[in-house]
């Protein structure tokens, strides 16, 4: 099983260690060193752009047994924590004081936080409240020479230079985190989910750009496809509707007041569009099953397909119409469905491609229409990845956005920290762009296997 | 530097920017020192590109630069260990990119803030780099400096709207980090590092931000409180309940008797000569600010409030302006003096502030002090007119605060004071980061130590 993530690729490490503490973490990779063998860090497997994976073999390091909550503090809206600490068993842990780890992926009730870091995860609620980084304030590290070393802390800013910013979503390969200092916030006092029914995906899109440009900021705006609705209602029977072109899932937050003011623009907004009907959430119990529905679209569309690719790009607001057109032009030249479910209201789209990976056709079909898909982003002012990272999914187009010289200053930064290249290695940089260290280290016994 | 490499270094300048834009003389050379140390050269590039030149040629002459704004916050760090060229970057100006439907600006770092605020006015929209200098302050400056802002308590700093940047690496090149999407994590976040480095890590030339759209209605409420307790469990109270201020500044009697002087546009506000006072900002529709107004007020009655008033738009935007001012304002006062600027937990700045008051009273030194966002603590600490022992006073002071340390966790640094003071004064003493790892990314950045040497913490 540690083979796999949630993305297309495989690796196998050679072997997989289970440390409790910081400590073992150093040992494990004072060894590693010491035998020239490759390191990766690995939460719950449930990241999409195959950070986790053993590209160059080895040895991985799986964090699920350190998964304390070492402190609450509740004072200071503070919590430590250890990286296998699953992202939602820390909202339970302090939910009874009225607060929460606000970065909230889909995964959040399995992927680790630990992972979150890594990889600088968002969710739909980043929209409001920022992605990982934004909530962490401090971090224990363990570096390929296998020193412990500490970054920040509980204090709202670390002196000297920012390095939780550069850490925070650098995808293992700095330093393995084993230890985070966490920011919580507290819950709004209202919140309102309503779902937006349109005929046509046109009409849903050009309404989050005027949303975005008449400054209404939702909490939470996503957008799910017709085609993708009939899936999910399947599957969940949340009451989406099975005749429409999209729908938008938005939730805004706050004051009651506020709540008031912000859903009565949004219903505006939408109603201009030509919404066919925009309902409100009645109670949690409904709010929580529309959210199910959004949280749980990825694999109620895995019943479709034997297999299917979550693409993970970024674009101006203001380009979604004319981005969605092209997703759904793609998939038809290349004769494989396309679903869209994605984070509407920051640009982050997810077409999610459905294929066979028996039919090795169709399996490079997937990969091409994905990387015109994230090409085509890129061209329009936008990025690669918006929460899944870069990883060994997109490193070879990381060309499309950087230069030789962005580069060669990656390059320098990440020699000053992995100077032996054994950690996490084949990430983030192309192959063709990394220096000796930053190229793939393998095991020596090692042989990759990708699907 | 001799004045025969001054002259050849010049001439290589000159190639880049053109005569006019290259300096050499005494009184441009005055106008750039940095803590008394003066530059051998002031150079102006126009654009990135001729900043990229100026770059390499000071790392193949192996110069020490320091990039400048509008030079209103050079005062703060380490004097300079080396000091060769001026780079001056008010010429590389002008917004790039305004995507004002996307909420999304790329603007060059030599552009005043007060320009880009009228051009994002124009679209109702703002950005919260609501800095001290705001009038001359230059976008790349401001980011450098790593000053904060009164709008952090709900906007946060640069680093939390700040989505990419340009600069100018140590060798010379040009890079960037991020983009101009409001959600990306693509490569390393390098932009981050730029934030509070003070140059030291690379020449920003241009900087990305996530802008804001401008609520209808921006008010305040003020409270005064017999002491700090009182005055911070007001804040506590606000912290806990549902409200989510845009503002939150606690400000001791002394603060407000310097800055909210008669003479000022809030004077009306004073409330108690005697009392600490609690700011508080928020923004919103009418029902909104209403329901702030309310809140407030039944919060204040309950922590014991001596005195309590709503302010309305036009006022509130006055006190704004003096809170953002309010580091710069200090170091006026306290020319004979320093400004001190701590980071501590919420929950024990009442034992931080009663520390750091003892401690001026032991000093002989009279302090002013202004809470930010419940965590960031500004100390004027001020001297008598020609009161020759206040340098000596001021160490003891410092010293006093090191003693601090072991009892509570906190992190703090100088950062007004006068430049002969830093001979004895390490400014960034107790800012104690992990400093070897720092000293790594500084060499990834700036592997020939051209930027600001010997200015930032650590001796970076």
């Amino acid at each position: 099983m540690y083979e796999y993530d949630g993305s297309v690729d495989r690796a196998r490490p050679e072997i997989v260690v289970f440390p409790s503490n910081s400590s073992e973490v150093s040992q494990i990779v004072k060894l590693a060193v010491k035998h020239d063998v490759p390191i990766v860090g690995r939460g719950a497997g449930t990241g999409l752009s195959g950070g986790a994976l053993a590209r160059g073999g080895g040895i991985m390091i799986a964090f699920g047994r350190m998964n304390r909550i070492l402190e609450i503090d509740l004072e200071n809206r503070r919590a430590v924590v250890q990286p296998g600490v699953v992202n939602f068993d820390l909202t339970r842990a302090v939910e009874h004081a009225g607060l929460y780890f606000a970065p909230d992926p889909s995964s959040q009730k399995s992927c680790t936080i630990g992972g979150n870091v890594s990889e600088n995860s968002g969710g739909p609620h980043t929209l409001a409240y920022g992605v990982t980084t934004n909530h962490v304030t401090g971090l224990e590290l363990v570096l390929p020479d296998g020193q412990i070393k500490r970054i920040g802390g509980k204090l709202s800013e670390a002196a000297g230079y920012d390095l939780c910013g550069l850490l925070v979503g650098s995808e293992g390969t700095l330093a393995l985190v084993t230890e985070i200092t966490a920011r919580l916030s507290r819950k709004p006092e209202a919140v309102k989910t309503l779902l937006a029914i349109f005929e046509t995906v046109d009409d849903a899109t050009e309404t989050v750009t005027e949303m975005t440009a008449r400054a209404i900021t939702p909490a939470a705006c996503e957008m799910m496809d017709g085609w993708t609705l009939c899936a999910v209602e399947d599957y969940v029977h949340a009451g989406f509707p099975r005749d429409c072109g999209a729908i938008l899932l938005i939730e805004v937050e706050g004051l009651v007041e506020a709540v008031a003011s912000q859903s009565a623009g949004v219903v505006e907004v939408c109603k201009a569009h030509g919404a066919r009907e925009v309902r409100t959430a009645k109670d949690d119990k409904e709010r929580e099953l529309l959210w199910k529905g959004r949280k749980t679209a990825f694999g109620a569309l895995g019943r479709l397909a034997p297999s299917n690719y979550v693409l993970d790009a970024v674009i101006p607001r203001s380009k979604l119409p004319q981005a969605l057109r092209q997703v759904l032009k793609i998939g038809e030249e290349c004769g494989l469905k396309i679903g869209n479910i994605f984070h509407a209201g920051d640009g982050n789209l997810h077409p999610l491609v459905l294929f066979d990976p028996r039919d090795r056709s169709q399996f490079e079909k997937a990969v091409r229409a994905s990387e015109e898909i994230v090409r085509y982003c890129v061209e329009i002012g936008g990025a690669l990845t918006g929460e899944h990272g870069v990883g060994m999914e997109k490193s070879e187009l990381m060309t499309l956005m950087f230069c030789d010289a962005d580069f060669a200053l990656m390059r320098r930064v990440h020699q000053q920290f992995n100077p032996t290249g054994l950690l996490n290695p084949g990430k983030v940089f192309p192959i063709g762009k990394g220096c000796g260290e930053t190229r793939i280290r393998t095991s020596p016994m090692h042989s990759p296997v990708s699907a | 530097m001799s004045s025969a490499l001054t002259s050849s270094v010049a001439a290589r300048f000159e190639s880049v920017v053109g005569n006019a834009f290259v300096r050499t003389d005494p009184e441009a050379l005055a106008a750039y020192a940095v803590d008394g140390a003066l530059p051998a050269v002031v150079v102006q590039p126009e654009n990135a590109e001729q900043a990229a030149e100026i770059v390499k040629i000071s790392v193949e002459e192996r110069l020490s630069l320091i990039a400048c704004g509008a030079r209103t916050s050079l005062g703060i760090g380490m004097p300079p260990s080396r000091y060769d060229v001026a780079i001056d970057m008010t010429r590389v100006r002008g917004i790039a990119h305004y995507d004002a439907g996307d909420l999304t600006i790329s603007v060059n770092a030599g552009t005043p803030l007060a320009e880009l605020a009228n051009i994002l006015a124009g679209e109702k929209q703002f950005l919260p780099l609501a800095v001290p200098f705001s009038e001359r302050a230059t976008v790349g400056g401001a980011i450098a400096s790593g000053l904060d802002s009164p709008l952090r308590h709900f906007y946060g700093t640069a680093r939390d709207f700040m989505i990419g940047a340009e600069f100018v690496d140590g060798t010379g090149a040009l890079a960037k980090s991020g983009g101009r999407v409001v959600k990306n994590v693509t490569g390393y976040d390098f932009h981050k590092l730029l934030n509070g480095s003070l140059g030291s890590l690379a020449l920003i030339t241009r900087a990305n931000f996530r802008t804001f759209p401008l609520q209808p209605s921006r008010r305040g409420f003020l409270a005064s409180f017999a002491d700090e307790t009182g005055a911070l469990g007001f804040a506590k109270q606000i912290a806990d309940s549902p409200l989510t201020p845009t503002v939150l500044e606690v400000l001791s009697p002394e603060f407000a008797e310097l800055f909210l002087e008669e003479k000022s546009p809030v004077a009306s506000l004073r409330l108690d000569v005697e009392a600490w006072t609690v700011c508080v900002g928020f923004e919103g529709s009418a029902e909104v600010c209403e329901r702030y107004r309310r809140d407030l007020s039944r919060l204040a009655r309950t922590a014991s409030a001596r005195d309590a008033i709503a302010v309305h738009d036009s006022q509130f935007l006055a006190l704004l302006e003096i809170l953002r001012e309010a580091p710069a304002a200090m170091s006026r006062v306290a020319k004979q003096g320093l400004v001190l600027r701590f980071v501590a937990l919420p929950g024990r700045l009442p034992d931080v502030v009663r520390a750091l008051r003892s401690f001026a009273t032991s000093s002989w030194m009279s302090s002013a002090i202004l809470i930010r966002s419940a965590a960031i603590v500004y100390l004027a600490l001020l001297a008598s007119d020609g009161d020759e022992s206040a340098i000596k006073q001021a160490a003891y002071f410092w010293k006093s605060v090191g003693s601090l340390r072991g009892q509570l966790e906190f992190s703090a640094s100088i950062l007004f004071c006068p430049s002969e003071w830093k001979s004895d004064l390490d400014v960034w003493a107790y800012a104690d980061g992990a400093i070897d790892l720092g000293q790594r990314v500084k060499k990834a950045f700036d592997p020939n130590d051209t930027f600001a040497r010997g200015r930032f913490v650590g001796g970076v």
